[in-house]
């Protein structure tokens, strides 16, 4: 058997985050809290270095490097775009609150860099040992994140539910992929997929082992019935780490549930198809209804995610490249509303004021009408109001599963869809319908100013013009 | 003679009992962390019965790997621990109940 030396210009976007992430480590420890704006800027420079690096690869064929563990693929590069592009929006926004609550310190930098480097060694895993490895060094980072204000109880708690249930996801997905293995003799997913092909669809392990990998899965996206963690992490993390978990980790567990259930187990379609039916039903009924009964924002948010994870898994059950593609619009741009839904949030979140009530959002026209139409516009979106961009990802979505014949699943989703819309519609009735109960100035830097306005704009943009977006899902998808 | 299966029913009964530790426990968080530990073992006991039947050592590569994140999963669980009893004083699954709905 002869050693090769592996491609490593293949992972030179994640050999520069490493190293960058570890120069930050460094550098962090000899300057004083006066400049620790030194770290913030390595962390942006790093992400946007990272982006432009992935930009260069993007073309060409799918490459596969490191004994078939780790591909490179244009769905791969687009979602690592997004995830980086999403990371440097989300510490953009936090600077200030950041600073405000004496949590502006270099470790925040760190764990978020290496939780980015967790995503991108997942979104690219050729094998089920990446994948593993990925998901764990984001999970170990947003741990760590979660419970990243030390003087709170709440963070603490929060944290602490996190991590106890996002290990039993990691020990379901574990226990199924040590099944996958056993019933098919590799842990690579270009071989398992030849070898499910031989084989009659029946085996008792195979389909054992699928079940625990779709539980994981579900874990991780925060699908029905294994959400219980996903409302008390929106809600007891600083608003700064709620926007990070609750933005860029679902790009990377939309990759997870494609490398393993389409790019491995594409053969077991039919079965996974079905779970995946009843987990999006659960979760589009079940998020919306409880969404309706928060007073928390944050809390409100987070089951606006489950129900949007409910409409994700409509385009992967279709189970077709149309399906896929719309699956994949609908996560990059719920991404961008997330980011522009929190941007706002930590926005009016001034020193020593946490504006996580809906009462905050009360009359916020007469106190800064721009930020009310920005929220405006993310809200109308998320509620799936044309002609924003959360309308035609939905669009694309349920024409991909009336497609495959799934007609009453459309119809349920736009039942459901409807009676969400009753939550963001209420957020935007407090802005433009209710007195302010406070008069507190809001304020913040220009650059979040500007970034924030090209957020929600982006929304709108989008909404007018969706073929360039959709064209790229589209063609990543192959 | 020991059988492959019967390894299986092993690891099946150790992941059982692990799962049913996180959530039947209602008295103590470090017992969570046990339960966790158990459940990683569990999976491990399945890579190593399968690896030997399968004369193939890719899964007892994955158990090297599962055994190092296991340990710096139980040290991220610890530090939040501590965190926790620094806050609340306590560290009764319980008391973990200030948010709800």
């Amino acid at each position: 058997m002869d050693f090769q030396v592996p491609d490593f210009s293949l992972v030179l976007p994640e050999l520069f985050l490493l190293g960058m992430a570890c120069l930050l480590l460094l550098v962090d420890v000899f300057i004083d809290d006066a400049h620790r704006r030194v770290s913030f800027r390595i962390a942006q420079g790093t992400l946007l270095g990272t982006a432009l690096l992935t930009y260069m690869q993007m073309g060409g064929p799918e490459q596969i490097g490191f004994s078939g563990t780790f591909v490179r693929d244009d769905m791969g590069s687009v979602l690592k775009i997004a995830v980086l592009l999403a990371t440097a929006t989300g510490f953009l926004y936090a600077r200030d609150y950041l600073r405000d609550r004496n949590l502006f310190r270099g470790e925040y930098y760190v764990l978020g860099l290496f939780a980015v480097l967790g995503m991108m060694v997942m979104v690219s895993a050729g094998s089920l040992l990446t994948i593993y490895l990925g998901l764990e060094l984001l999970s170990l980072c947003l741990y760590a994140l979660v419970a990243f204000d030390r003087e709170s109880g709440t963070s603490a708690e929060s944290a602490m539910k996190y991590f106890v249930l996002g290990a039993l996801a990691s020990g379901m997905l574990l226990y199924g992929i040590s099944m996958i293995y056993g019933a098919t003799g590799s842990i690579d997913l270009e071989t398992i997929r030849a070898a499910i092909g031989e084989r009659d669809a029946g085996n008792l392990v195979l389909v054992f082992g699928l079940v625990f990998l779709v539980v994981g899965v579900a874990f991780k996206l925060g699908a029905v019935p294994f959400h219980m963690w996903i409302p008390d992490v929106y809600q007891g993390a600083p608003t700064s780490v709620t926007l990070f978990v609750g933005s860029a980790p679902k790009l990377a567990a939309f990759a997870l549930a494609m490398r393993l259930l389409v790019d491995g187990l594409e053969n077991l379609q039919a079965d996974w198809q079905q779970m995946l039916i009843v987990l999006s039903v659960l979760s589009m009924g079940l998020g919306n209804l409880l969404a309706i009964a928060q007073t928390n924002i944050k809390r409100m948010l987070a089951y606006s995610t489950i129900a949007n994870v409910g409409f994700l898994l409509l385009g992967l059950l279709a189970g077709t490249p149309e399906g896929y593609a719309a699956a994949m619009f609908y996560t990059i741009t719920y991404v961008i509303m997330v980011c522009g839904a929190f941007g706002v949030v930590i926005y009016l979140s001034q020193a020593g004021i946490e504006a996580d009530s809906l009462d905050d959002f009360k009359g916020l026209n007469k106190r800064n009408p721009w930020l009310a139409v920005l929220m405006l516009l993310v809200m109308f979106s998320t509620a799936g109001i044309p002609p924003l961009v959360g309308f035609y990802a939905k669009l694309a979505v349920l024409k991909a599963i009336i497609d495959v014949g799934l007609v009453w699943l459309a119809v349920a989703a736009v039942v459901f869809s409807i009676i969400g819309a009753f939550y963001y519609l209420r957020i935007v009735k407090l802005m433009y319908f209710d007195d302010p109960t406070s008069d507190a100035e809001i304020e913040g830097s220009l650059d979040t100013r500007v970034v924030l306005s090209a957020n929600g704009l982006a929304v709108a943009v989008l909404g007018i013009l969706p073929g360039w977006l959709l064209g790229i899902c589209a063609a990543a998808i192959g | 003679m020991i059988t492959l299966a019967d390894y299986l029913v092993l690891s099946a009964i150790l992941f059982c009992l692990s799962v049913a530790g996180i959530f039947i426990n209602r008295k103590n968080v470090l017992i969570l962390l046990m339960s966790i530990e158990l459940m990683l073992l569990a999976v491990n006991f399945n890579f190593i019965a399968f690896a030997r039947y399968l004369d193939d050592t890719a899964g007892e590569v994955f158990v090297f790997f599962v055994l190092t994140v296991a340990a710096a999963e139980a040290a991220i669980g610890l530090a939040i621990l501590v965190v926790l009893f620094r806050n609340r004083g306590t560290i009764n699954v319980t008391d973990l109940d200030t948010m709800k709905g």
